[in-house]
């Protein structure tokens, strides 16, 4: 069982694949690393022998992932709504920060919809 | 697209003079400016600029933080006061 930076242990999968399910190691990331450590794209995560494991240990400690990685984004995103920016507002109102439209769609950012009952009748003020 | 860094940042030069002619007498005074694209600069740190939005003049007190946003960022040109049917509002 490969248990890397935490609680991570995908098993069944190709090493690059494997990698990704860790939080901040993405399709390129997890190239590396291999290229690096010497170990085959293609290895499954459980066949990797400990001392394949411990060079890829090594180098993923040098990087921040997981906790660390969570924690860094949570506090840039804390500076922007500290400092009262826009982009702090947005952040704030749960809405997009990147200037996309909010007439429609942005619903990973605003949640399920809410429908308002009669909204047809409602007269304007 | 990102400005060039062979350019600097963006500070229009007025604002530029006259913080660093504050800086220099130890005054410190509101400066009322349009130019919500500049850039804010370190030495504007502690000063309070007037940043216009529109309509009116918002007070922005610059803290360290602020530094590398612009001016404009800090004074919102729209209001939003919620939807006709939100009760919250």
């Amino acid at each position: 069982m490969a248990r890397i930076s935490g609680i991570d242990l995908p098993k069944h999968k190709r090493g690059v694949v494997g990698l990704t399910y860790i939080y901040g190691i993405g399709p390129s990331t997890a190239a590396r690393i291999l290229t690096e450590s010497g170990v085959d794209f293609d290895t499954k995560v459980e066949e990797w022998n400990d001392d394949q494991l411990n060079k890829i240990r090594s180098i993923i400690n040098e990087l921040r992932v997981e906790g660390a990685l969570r924690s860094e984004v949570q506090l840039n995103i804390k500076r922007l709504v500290d400092i009262n920016c826009y982009r702090g507002m947005r952040h704030r109102n749960g809405l997009p920060v990147r200037g996309q439209r909010t007439k429609t769609n942005t619903r990973t950012r605003k949640g399920k919809r809410k429908t308002v009952a009669n909204k047809k009748k409602a007269t304007k003020m | 697209m990102a400005r060039s860094l062979k350019k600097g940042p963006y500070i229009a030069h007025y604002l530029e003079q006259k913080v660093t002619k504050m800086n220099e007498s130890k005054k410190k005074t509101v400066i009322k400016t349009w130019s919500r694209a500049s850039m804010i600069a370190p030495e504007f740190v502690g000063h309070t600029f007037a940043v216009h939005n529109g309509n009116k003049f918002i007070p922005v007190y610059v803290t360290e933080n602020m530094v590398g946003h612009k001016l404009g960022e800090f004074a919102p040109t729209r209001t939003f006061r919620g939807h006709s049917g939100n009760r919250n509002a």
